[in-house]
C-alpha cells in the first residue's frame, strides 16, 4: 500500500513538473513580451528625460507624472494649473471610445440578431462576410474611409450632385471622422461575440416570454438582453479597449489637431522627445482601461450573474 | 354533450409548411375538435402527426394556414401569444436561466402589470401548490429536473390561464418521477379547475391521465373519446395498433340472425359480432382482440386454436406467442398468480377463448 501511494505521489509530482516545462515557452513570451515591457515603461515614467529623447538612467524624478495632470506657467514657475491639453485629450479619448462602443452595440445588436435567426447555411455565410474586413490591413481600410469622407470623397460628391449642398461638408480632420473610422474598424469585434451568445439562445425561452404576456419590447429587455449579456460584455470590452488606444484612425482621419491618447503618447516618444511623459501617459491609459473594465465587469456580473456563468 | 361548454373550438384548421424547395407539407389537414371546459384533454399520436403543431397554433407560436380557433367563442387564431389567456408548459421547461424560481413564477403576472403585493402572494401560493416553497430563491440551474418541471407548471398556472397547454412535459423525466408527476398533474388539474390540453406520444400516459383523448396521425384526428372508448372500441386499425397491443384476425362476414354478423375467421372458427358503423357487413373484414381478453382453454373448447411458439415471462403476466392455422401470429396475455403453474409448454396446441364482447370489427 505504502509503495503504491509513493508511486502515485511521484507520478503526480512528475506530472506537475511536466506541466511547468510545457508552459515554459508561453510563460517566457508572456514575461518578456508583455509584462516586462510594462515594467520598463513604469520605470521610465519615474526617470528624468534625456536632452534629445531617451532618459537619464538612474536619475529619478516625478516630474513626468506631475506633467500628466499639471502644467507650469512658462514665465513664472510658481504658477501651476491643470494641464488642460492633456485632460481634454484624455476626455476626448474616453468620450469617443464610449460613443464608438455604444454605437457599435446599437448597430451590432440587431445585425447579430438578424444573423442568428437565419437558417444555418445563411448564418455561416453572413458571419464569413462580417469577417471579410479583417483580411485587409487596418491602414488600408482607414485610407479607404478617407476616400469616402474627404472633401472630394464619395459622400461630398453625392451631396453636391444631389444639390443638397454647394460647398463640401467638412468631415475629415474632425472628431466625427475619428469616430467613423473607429466605428467601421471595430464593428465586427462587436458583432462576432454578440452573435456567438445569441446563437446559443434557446428560442423556446423567447416563446416562453411571449407566452407569459411579454410583448416584443419586454421580451427583448427581460429575456434576450439578459441572455446575451456575456456577449454584450465581451463585445464592449473588445471595442472599448482598442478604441481608447486607437492610433491609426486619429492619426489619419483626425489630422494633427484632434489628438487622442495614443497619438499624444506617440508625440512624446517622437517629436516631443519626452520619454518619461510618454511612459507616464501610457501607464495612465492602462489604468483608465483597467478601472473602466473593473467597473463594467463588476456592474454587469451583479445584475446578470447567471447568464454570465 | 351540448350542455358542456367548450373552452377551445378548433374549426377546419389546416397548417401547411412550404419547404425551401417549394414542396408543401400538410402538418394539419382540416382538423376540427372541441375541448370542453375543465377537462383533461390529450392529443396523442406518433411524432410528426401534427399534435405539437396544433398545440402551437392554440398557444399562438404559429398561425393556421386556414381555419379558426375559438377560445370561449372568441377567434384567437390570429392573435399574438401575449394576447391569449393561454399558457404553456414546454417540453424542456424553458425556464429563464437568469431568474430565480420565484421570479420565473412571477414573470407572467409582472408582464400583465399586476401590483407587486399581488404577485408576491400569488407566487407563494403557487410555490405551495407545487410544494417548492423552500426553493423560491434558487436559480433554475440549481434544481433537479423534477423540480424544474414543477416550476414550469407553477409559472404557467400563476397567471390563471383559461387553458393550460402541456407539450410532452414528462418526457424528460425518468420512469418513477414520471409516474409521480402524472398523479401530480391530475391533482393540479382538479385543484385549479383549469382546462388542460396535454400532448404526448405515450399511450399509457394518455390512458391514465385523460378525460378524453384525440388520436392523431398524419395531420388528422382519427378518433376522439374517453380512454375506455379509445382502448376498447378503436375506430380504425391505426388507433388499435397505436394504443396497446392488439391481435388482428382476418375473416369473411355475412349477415346472420338477431342483427349480428357471422364472421368466418381465416384461422378457423366463427364469431357472431355486432355490426360496426363504417364497416362492410359482408365480405373481407378485420376483427380485433386485445391480448388480455383471450384465455387458454382445451383445444376443442376455444374460439380458435393455435400452437404455442414462445413463452415470455413479464412479472405481472406471461406473454404467449401463438401461431394460428392461417399462419397469423396471436399474442395472449395470462396474468401470473404466485404458486400456480402455467400449464402449457412450447409446441403444444391449445384453444384460445375470447372474453364476452372482446372481439369486435374494425375499419381497416
Amino acid at each position: 500500500m505504502a509503495s503504491a501511494a509513493q508511486v502515485s505521489e511521484r507520478a503526480r509530482r512528475q506530472d506537475i513538473a511536466n506541466r511547468w516545462l510545457l508552459s515554459t515557452p508561453a510563460l517566457f513570451i508572456l514575461f518578456v513580451a508583455a509584462i516586462g515591457p510594462l515594467f520598463v515603461m513604469l520605470l521610465f515614467s519615474f526617470l528624468v528625460k534625456g536632452d534629445h529623447g531617451d532618459v537619464k538612467y538612474w536619475q529619478f524624478s516625478t516630474q513626468a507624472w506631475f506633467n500628466v495632470f499639471f502644467q507650469t506657467d512658462i514665465f513664472d514657475d510658481t504658477i501651476t494649473t491643470i494641464a488642460d491639453a492633456h485632460v481634454s485629450i484624455i476626455w476626448r479619448s474616453v468620450k469617443l471610445s464610449l460613443i464608438t462602443t455604444a454605437l457599435t452595440l446599437i448597430i451590432g445588436f440587431p445585425t447579430a440578431y438578424f444573423i442568428s435567426i437565419q437558417p444555418p447555411k445563411w448564418r455561416d455565410l453572413l458571419v464569413f462576410l462580417v469577417t471579410i474586413p479583417f483580411w485587409t490591413n487596418i491602414l488600408i481600410r482607414t485610407f479607404a474611409i478617407q476616400q469616402v469622407i474627404n472633401n472630394e470623397g464619395v459622400i461630398n460628391t453625392l451631396l453636391k450632385w444631389s444639390g443638397l449642398t454647394t460647398s463640401p461638408v467638412q468631415i475629415m480632420y474632425t472628431d466625427t471622422a475619428i469616430f467613423i473610422g473607429m466605428f467601421y474598424v471595430y464593428l465586427p469585434l462587436m458583432v462576432l461575440p454578440l452573435y456567438a451568445s445569441m446563437e446559443k439562445i434557446d428560442f423556446r425561452l423567447v416563446e416562453a416570454g411571449y407566452d407569459l404576456y411579454a410583448n416584443r419590447f419586454q421580451v427583448l429587455r427581460r429575456v434576450i438582453i439578459p441572455l446575451v449579456k456575456p456577449g454584450i460584455i465581451a463585445g464592449s470590452i473588445l471595442v472599448f479597449i482598442p478604441s481608447l488606444g486607437a492610433f491609426v484612425a486619429p492619426s489619419l482621419l483626425g489630422g494633427g489637431k484632434n489628438l487622442m491618447l495614443a497619438t499624444l503618447i506617440d508625440l512624446q516618444f517622437g517629436k516631443g522627445a519626452n520619454w518619461p511623459l510618454g511612459a507616464a501617459l501610457s501607464i495612465t491609459l492602462l489604468v483608465i482601461v483597467m478601472v473602466v473594465l473593473l467597473f463594467y465587469v463588476r456592474n454587469a456580473s451583479r445584475s446578470g450573474g447567471a447568464s454570465a456563468h | 354533450m351540448s350542455l358542456l361548454k367548450s373552452a377551445i373550438d378548433v374549426r377546419g384548421v389546416s397548417r401547411i409548411f412550404t419547404g425551401a424547395g417549394g414542396g408543401a407539407f400538410k402538418a394539419l389537414d382540416d382538423v376540427s375538435v372541441s375541448i370542453r371546459e375543465n377537462e383533461f384533454f390529450t392529443l396523442l399520436g406518433p411524432s410528426g402527426c401534427g399534435k405539437t403543431t396544433l398545440l402551437r397554433l392554440i398557444a399562438g407560436f404559429d398561425f393556421p394556414t386556414d381555419g379558426s380557433i375559438f377560445l370561449y367563442g372568441e377567434d384567437i387564431a390570429r392573435l399574438p401569444p401575449f394576447k391569449r389567456p393561454v399558457n404553456t408548459v414546454f417540453q424542456n421547461y424553458a425556464l429563464f436561466p437568469h431568474m430565480t424560481v420565484g421570479q420565473n413564477i412571477g414573470f407572467g403576472l409582472e408582464m400583465l402589470g399586476k401590483p407587486k403585493t399581488e404577485i408576491a402572494a400569488r407566487v407563494d401560493e403557487m410555490l405551495r401548490l407545487v410544494q417548492m416553497v423552500e426553493l423560491k430563491d434558487r436559480k433554475t440551474s440549481q434544481i433537479s429536473g423534477g423540480q424544474q418541471q414543477r416550476v414550469a407548471l407553477a409559472r404557467a398556472l400563476a397567471p390563471k390561464p383559461k387553458v393550460l397547454l402541456l407539450d410532452e412535459p414528462l418526457s424528460a423525466l425518468d420512469y418513477k418521477l414520471r409516474k409521480d408527476m402524472q398523479i401530480e398533474l391530475k391533482r393540479l388539474q382538479a385543484e385549479t379547475g383549469i382546462t388542460f390540453i396535454f400532448v404526448t406520444h405515450d399511450q399509457e400516459e394518455a390512458l391514465t391521465m385523460s378525460d378524453r383523448i384525440a388520436v392523431m396521425n398524419k395531420g388528422n384526428i382519427l378518433q376522439v373519446g374517453g380512454p375506455r372508448d379509445i382502448y376498447e372500441r378503436p375506430a380504425e386499425r391505426f388507433v388499435a395498433n397505436f394504443i396497446g397491443e392488439t391481435n388482428f384476425l382476418k375473416g369473411v362476414a355475412r349477415p346472420s340472425s338477431n342483427d349480428k354478423l357471422r364472421v368466418d375467421l381465416a384461422a378457423g372458427g366463427s364469431l357472431y359480432l355486432d355490426p360496426v358503423e363504417g364497416v362492410a357487413s359482408s365480405g373481407d373484414v378485420t376483427v380485433i382482440v386485445r391480448p388480455e381478453n383471450a384465455s387458454l382453454v382445451s383445444a376443442k373448447a376455444g374460439d380458435i386454436t393455435g400452437t404455442v411458439e414462445n413463452i415470455v415471462y413479464f412479472g405481472t403476466d406471461t406473454h404467449l406467442h401463438m401461431r394460428l392455422k392461417d399462419g397469423a401470429g396471436f399474442l395472449l396475455r395470462k396474468q401470473n398468480i404466485s404458486g400456480s403453474a402455467l400449464g402449457i409448454e412450447m409446441g403444444q396446441v391449445a384453444g384460445i377463448a375470447f372474453a364476452k364482447g372482446a372481439a369486435c370489427l374494425i375499419k381497416d
